[in-house]
This record gives structure tokens, sequence and C-alpha cells, in this order.
């Protein structure tokens, strides 16, 4: 059995698992190419199927391309696609590129806060209406009790200390230090009332992995992944004004599998792009310990 | 040549804590430039801000609260590659208060590297680790007496640690691929032999590394597969019902007669599914499948899939095992703690304590109460249902479960032997039933949505004349002027026809009486009925013997009467019989609240 192939087997078992054991699940979708991939993961699972719902964060500052290209599968797989965002934030302003929020501030409210408070069902949240095509208010405020997420351990320092399965507690807290056991394909699939889990089935993939596997599947990526002809792609998807594109003429999967391997990305951190990382004293840790992803 | 035509292995460093597994690692790393550009001179830059001198471990102690300390705490996965293959490096805390870290850490491991302080010599947790990795299954073990610059690089000293330990193994059965002495700090025989200790001229840790085996899929094993679910997505017209689970060991085509455990029912595989991949014949170990059958057996998640004609699992509710203990509190025998097995889940008790093992020095102690944190032990445990497993000296993946005490993963296990229980004599004609049974084409699903109703014994007990009979036969009559399909059956009528032959046999044939009950009460069932059932004082046994034939889900049990003369696990409690009537509504308000019945709003 290849490298791949071990790496999907796994996540398929995972994704198995948490389906098996949590009644409230969803799948956070960001558009990028780690979630998609775990989504991919997920019709492999269910054989063609995706019976939980997909939820995604709408800081509004996405880069368009990302939100037609998730309505665009949406429609397409039938997903049961729901979206949440700070609408208070962004009313009032509070944001970075209104000038009123550092990067890390900003990521805080339109990130972390909405992401806390969609999967909690205290805020609204917009489920898509497939008989139309557009999104709704949802009447559903029950919570998610399991999140399964699309971290990978080789992205930066604290994710490479996660569990499959982890648990949150009631303010999304995460301690690190004093996380339960996980062997023998066993999970933490009970927990008290008022927390929830995280599942992360795409752990042990890097980022190369990623690639080859869309390369290998043939899985749909959006095309801000890809030079367009102006030299220039990104490496990793955020929001417009805090992600920069990269210099890259990698036009196709292959191509970017390529550079990844032996280019000159081949020793360049994936994040480098990414603003809020640098703010933060080289890891995401505190972020990421208030639920950011 | 691309990556993944290369094999990867996973590696474990476990040792005590500061004997240097992270300063190992961090050299590695960097000596054989696998760092992302700019990581090293990042962490260097971190360390002259902090006014600290840089040590190659902060590579790999990302976290802050890690570095304050100073001690790892988790199990972090480094990726690095070799000419010859990729490597995923989990790197074990050595810290006792993270021991459920180490194993974490460790259980995923292919090998291990045990690194031993050459200064500080063998240490606690250089025995606990060692004997922690045999309890897990590793079975490629080295050992890398680290530090040694700070011994002068005494070949004497190297020695003597390196015998020290190497009885400690053999002690557990633990035969060392190597030895190696090394310094992390300085790099010496990490990459390139050390000309610091020109008395060793064996391998070097990488050419080490590259000689350890991928472990081998147990491939010409018995088949098994844990059943994770079974799927039935009816989105699109999709018929397909699909038996899911990944194979634990073995193979399984197309065609193959497969037995599921621990209910013993059979069929024949009809095609193997998956999602945007070529048709598939044939799964092997390590494959997330699923498959359909021929016929449409009731499954739930837990039972094992197993190929007819090869070794059978075992089934039971009674085993000896091998534990560790990570949980807070103590493993004790007045509470109840759930234990997983592959999909498998039922409550466990622990009932005998065989021995407590002192991991660290082997000693061992009898007569204990409790099992302690850190602890290992042998014990006896016994579960509330059966469920299906192997013996770990013969199928290692499907021997394997972990215990569950107040939502958290406290310990886990190796099933050494099955032990016989009461039930075991009514389990083995259930599953010969089951292989034998001859399935119908329409489907348990199908029935109760026909009938609208699912099928259920309810059994009412209590002392006698209490008013049982009168409320079975109210709640019959009740059940079908709604029109259910509903029968009451009273135990005497079974007395002089199904039991005519054992009625007046000497020794007592209560169990056989029971085990009679429960058979006709699984065919009225498997028919679709709701069938109710009156017998005098059913004790917990008596309920088990039952629950070995009938599905307890589908089992309600009613007690009727003030006095409750046995230690039966009732579902409702009629104390103060006044009418039939009354006792009937009550139970049927049970049966709506359970969803077996419609309960109008």
């Amino acid at each position: 059995m290849d490298h791949l192939a071990k790496l999907e087997n796994k996540s398929i078992h995972i994704l198995r698992e948490a389906y098996s054991e949590f009644d409230n699940l969803a799948m956070l979708w960001s558009i990028g190419k780690d979630s998609t991939v775990m989504l991919w993961l997920a019709r492999k699972a269910f054989f063609g199927h995706v019976p939980l719902p997909l939820v995604h964060i709408d800081t509004s500052y996405k880069i368009p391309e990302m939100i037609e290209h998730r309505d665009r599968l949406a429609r397409e797989w039938e997903l049961d696609m729901i979206y949440g965002q700070n609408e208070t934030a962004l009313e009032e302003k509070n944001t970075f590129p209104d000038g009123n929020a550092t990067h890390l501030e900003c990521c805080r409210k339109l990130k972390t806060e909405a992401l806390r408070n969609t999967l909690n069902g205290r805020w609204r949240r917009y489920r898509m209406n497939h008989n139309t095509g557009e999104y709704e208010l949802d009447d559903s405020r029950e919570p998610f009790t399991g999140v399964i997420v699309g971290g990978r351990a080789d992205e930066e320092g604290s994710r490479s200390k996660e569990r499959y399965f982890s648990a949150r507690d009631e303010n999304n807290d995460w301690d690190v230090s004093d996380q339960p056991p996980e062997f023998w394909s066993q999970y933490k699939t009970d927990f008290a009332p008022g927390t929830h889990v995280r599942i992360h089935p795409i752990l042990d993939w890097t980022e190369v992995d990623i690639w080859e596997y869309i390369l290998r599947e043939d899985i749909p990526m959006v095309s801000l992944y890809f030079d367009q002809g102006d030299g220039t792609r990104y490496r990793s998807l955020g929001c417009g004004p805090c992600t920069k594109p990269v210099e890259s003429t990698a036009s196709t999967v292959a191509e970017v599998v390529e550079e990844l391997k032996t280019g000159k990305f081949s020793s360049v951190a994936e994040r480098a792009g990414r603003e809020q990382d640098k703010e933060d004293g080289g890891g995401l840790e505190s972020l990421r310990r208030e639920g950011y992803m | 040549m691309t990556g993944n035509e290369k094999q990867d292995i996973k590696l474990v460093l476990a040792g005590h804590v500061d004997h240097g597994k992270s300063t190992i690692m961090g050299r590695l790393l960097a000596d054989t430039d696998s760092l992302p550009d700019g990581k090293l001179e990042q962490v260097k830059e971190t360390c002259r801000r902090n006014s600290k001198p840089f040590e190659y471990a902060f590579l790999l102690d990302a976290l802050k609260d890690e570095q304050s300390q100073g001690v790892t705490i988790d199990s972090a996965r480094i990726f690095f590659e070799t000419d010859f293959r990729k490597y995923i490096i989990l790197d074990a805390p050595g810290h006792i208060e993270f021991l459920k870290n180490m194993v974490t850490g460790a259980a995923r491991a292919e090998a291990a590297l045990l690194v031993i302080d050459a200064a500080a010599g063998v240490q606690e947790n250089s025995r606990r680790h060692g004997y922690m990795l045999s309890l897990l299954g590793i079975e490629q073990i080295a050992v890398l007496v680290n530090k040694m610059d700070l011994v002068d690089y005494d070949k004497q000293i190297y020695q003597e640690i390196k015998e020290e330990y190497h009885s400690f193994l053999q002690e557990i059965e633990i035969e060392p691929h190597t030895f190696i002495p090394v310094s992390g700090m300085e790099g010496d025989n990490l990459v390139e032999l050390s000309p610091r200790m020109s008395w060793y001229q064996q391998e070097t840790v990488l050419e080490l590394l590259d000689s350890f085996e991928n472990e081998k899929l147990p491939r010409n094993k018995p088949f098994r597969m844990p059943v994770q679910d079974v799927y039935k997505f009816t989105k699109g017209g999709d018929d397909r019902r699909i038996i899911a689970g990944s194979v634990a060991s073995g193979s399984l085509e197309v065609g193959d007669e497969v037995v599921f455990y621990p209910s013993g029912k059979k069929s024949t595989v009809k095609t193997i599914e998956g999602f945007n991949e070529p048709e598939q014949t044939k799964v092997t170990t390590g494959k997330a499948t699923g498959f359909t059958l021929d016929e449409q057996l009731f499954l739930t998640r837990g039972e094992v899939a197993t190929r007819n004609g090869e070794a059978k699992p075992q089934v039971g509710t009674r085993l000896r095992a091998n534990i560790f203990w990570l949980g807070r509190d103590p493993l004790v025998k007045d509470k109840t703690y759930d234990l997983k097995l592959n999909t498998a889940r039922s409550q466990a008790t622990l009932v005998e304590i065989n021995r407590v093992i002192d991991a660290s020095d082997l000693s061992q102690h009898q007569n204990k109460e409790q099992v302690e944190r850190h602890d290992v032990a042998e014990v006896v445990l016994e579960l509330d249902k059966a469920i299906s497993f192997d013996l770990a000296g013969e199928l290692a993946p499907t021997s394997r479960f972990v215990l569950v005490d107040e939502f958290e993963i406290a310990g886990g296990g190796i099933i050494q032997e099955a032990l016989a229980d009461e039930q075991t004599w009514v389990r083995e004609m259930v599953m010969l039933r089951n292989y034998k049974w001859e399935s119908s084409r329409i489907t348990l699903e199908e029935r109760a949505e026909k009938y609208s109703q699912e099928p259920t014994l309810v059994l009412i007990t209590g002392e006698e004349d209490v008013g049982k009979k009168p409320t079975a036969k109210a709640l019959e009559k009740e059940l079908f002027d709604n029109g259910k399909i509903v029968y009451f059956l009273g135990i005497g009528n079974l007395l002089y026809g199904v039991d005519a032959d054992i009625k007046h046999s000497e020794e007592n044939q209560k169990e056989e009486h029971l085990r009679r009950l429960a058979e006709v009460s699984h065919i009225m069932l498997d028919a679709g009925t709701i069938l109710i059932v009156t017998a005098i004082e059913i004790s917990q046994q008596d309920l088990d013997l039952i629950k070995t034939t009938v599905d307890a889900e589908h089992i309600e049990t009613v007690w009727i009467g003030e006095n409750i003369t046995t230690d039966v696990d009732y579902d409702l409690h009629i104390p103060d019989f006044k009418d039939e009537k009354e006792a009937s509504r009550q139970i049927k308000s049970l049966l709506q609240d359970r969803g077996i019945i419609f309960k109008p709003w």
C-alpha cells in the first residue's frame, strides 16, 4: 500500500468513526485545498454521498472566486451547505480592511468568534435551499457537538500537537498539555455536556500529499491556486486583504506538485504569505486556543 | 521518482525525561537538511531575543508553554525524508506526567528509538517506556545511548548501560535491534560515524533508521473487518446497503461467505463498493472499504465480519487481559467503565486483579485492590454484553481495547484469554442458529415500516398474583384495537408444548425453559410482532440469558408490584397496581416514548 493510500484509508476510517459516534456533526469547509480534499474523502467514505452539513465561515473578505467555487460544488454535489458570519463586526466596520483592527483582532472577530457562534447556534446560520440554489436563514439553532476540521500537523508548531479527536470545553478552550491519550484507532468520542470535539481526519497529511492526492483523484480546485497568466498564484487561501499570491507560473495541479517537490517552494513554509502568523510570534497558538482552525 | 512511490515509516523516540530525545531529533533534521528555509534561523532568533542559548530541541518545541517548562508535553510529529524513504517521527515525552502522550505517540509507531542518557544511566522511565512499547505491540526497538560527550565518549560507560538495559529488555521478551552510542548535541554517530568514538564502527542512526522494516500488515491472517456502520444513503435513488469498515487483517473477495460475530449471521459478498476508483473484487488489510451482501441481514456497528472457513474469533463477556492504566482516578472494582474494542462497545467492570506490575522495575504485587495511574496489571473484566475479539497472541489488531472512565480514555489492554461465562452454552446455540438461518427477502425494516411498529418483547414480571396476566391481556387488546401486530404469550403456554420433553425431567431445567422462550420470542420478533410475555420474578441472570438470544434493544421489561424481589434491571416499574387498564396504559406510553409505536402529539 503506497503512502497516499495509507493516508486515505486512515482519514476515511476517522470520518466514519466521527459519523457513527456524533449525532450533531458538521464539517468545516474553507474552500481551500485541505478542506476540499477532506470533503472529497467524505465522498469516498460514504460512497459518493456527503451525509453531514458543511459549514463555511464567510468573513465577507474571501476572494470572490472562492464563494463561487463553494456554491458551484454545493449544487453539483448536493451538499448541505451552511454559512455564518460576524454580522455585527461587519456592520460596525470593526475590521482590519476598514482600518479599525489589527490583523489578529480582525481574525479573532471574523473567524474565531464567528466560528464559535455559528457552531453553537447563537448567531444566525444560512443554509442552501437546493430547490432555489439560494441561501436561507436556517431555523435550526442546534449546536454541533462534533466538528470535522482540516488541520494538518505539518502546518505549524501548535497543530503538530493535535489529536485526531480533540476535546474543547464550553469556552472552546484547548488544554494542550492535558489531552486524553489516543491509540489503537480509539478516539475520544465521549464528551461531557457543553463540550464538543474537533475531529482532524487529515492531520497526518503534508502539503505535498494534499496536492499529489488532488492530482491522483482529479479533485476540482478553485482557480486561485493556479497561475492564470500573470505569473502569480495563491499557495494558501484566506481573506483577500491579508493573503498574498506567490510568484509562480504553475498552472496545473501537476505543475504545482512539481514546484513543491523540487522547485523554489520545496523549502519555504506554506503559510509564509499569511499576515496573522507573523503578529503572533511565529505560532498561531493563542488564536488556536480560542478556536481558530 | 515521486514521493509516494517511497515507503513511509512511523518512528517514535521514547525514554526518560531530559535524556535528549528532542535534541537528537532536532539535530537529525538540521544535519539532513530537512528543515524548511528559515526555520533554524527563526528559532535561533527567538532564543537570542529571549537571551537563552540555542538548543536543537527548540526546533521541535514550537509551543510557548512547552518551552517555558522545558519538557516535551506531546508527541510532535516531524516529517523527514532520506534517499530511501519518508519518515514520520513522533517525539514521546519522557516525563511521567505525560505518559498518556507517550502512549499516544508510541502506539502509532512501527519502530522505536529508546534514548538513555549516558551520564544519568538507566532510569525509571527508560524501563517503563520499554515495557509500554512491548505492551503497545511495537516490535522493532533500538537503543540510543545519548550524551556520550558528557562522559568523554567512554566506551566502558556505554558498555555498562548496554548490558544493564539489554538484560531488562530480555526480561520483557524484547530483543533490541541494536545499541548506538551518540551525542545529539554534538551530532556524533547520527549521520556519520564519529571520530570521537573510533571504538564504535557499526551503523549510524541514519543507517539504523533505513534498516527498520515496515510493519508487516497481517495479510495472511484470518479476515477481520470490524463493522463501523451499515450505510443506506437513498439520495439520488441509491439503494445500496453497504457494510462499511476497515480491514484489520486478511482479505475478502466477491463471492466469499462472510460470518458476522457476535451474532453468527451469515451471507455472501455481492459487491465491493468504492467511490472514484475502479471496480474491486478483492480487498486486503488496511483498506477502508465497504461491501454489499446477497441477503439483507440486520447488522449493527460492533459486529466483526469474518470469512467462513477461516479461524473464528472469540465471543464472550469475560476476559483476562494485560492492561495499562493512565486515568486520573485508579481503576477500581465497584465502578462501571466503557470498553471499546475496534468498533464494539460494552460496559465493563473489573472483577479480579491477578497481579499489578511496577513497569519501572518489574516488581510484582499480588492482593492489590485497585490499579493505580501508570500501573500495568493482569486483570479479569466482565462485560455487560458479548463482543467479538481475538487473543493477543493470535491476532493482535482485534485483541486491543481501551477503557473509558468519565468521558476519557483511561487505559488500554490486550486480551490474553476468553473466560467462560454463564451464557456461553446459549450463545453458542444462538450463533449456530444465526449461521444456519434462512433469511427472508423482507427485511426487518420493511416489516417495521409496513406495520408501523418496532418488533419488541414486552416482558411483564413481578411476584405472584400482582396483575401481570390481566395487564398483559389488556395491553394486547388495546394494541390490537389500535391496529398493531401483537401477541400475548403466557409462559405456561410453552410448558406442555414446546417444553413437553423437559417439563418432567429431574434436574432443574429453568435455563432451558428460558432459552426456548427466548427462541420463540426471537421468531415472533423476526415476524415483526410486538410480543407480550409474563413470567414470575425474572432475575437479571434470566434476562441476560434472554438477551443472548433476543437483541437487548428490542426488550422492554416491566415490574408490577411494590416489592422488587430480584436484581433485574427493569425499564418500567408499576408499584401500585390498581387495575389492568391503568397498568396497560402506562406500558403503552412507555412503548410510545421509546418510539416502538407511534405517539400522537
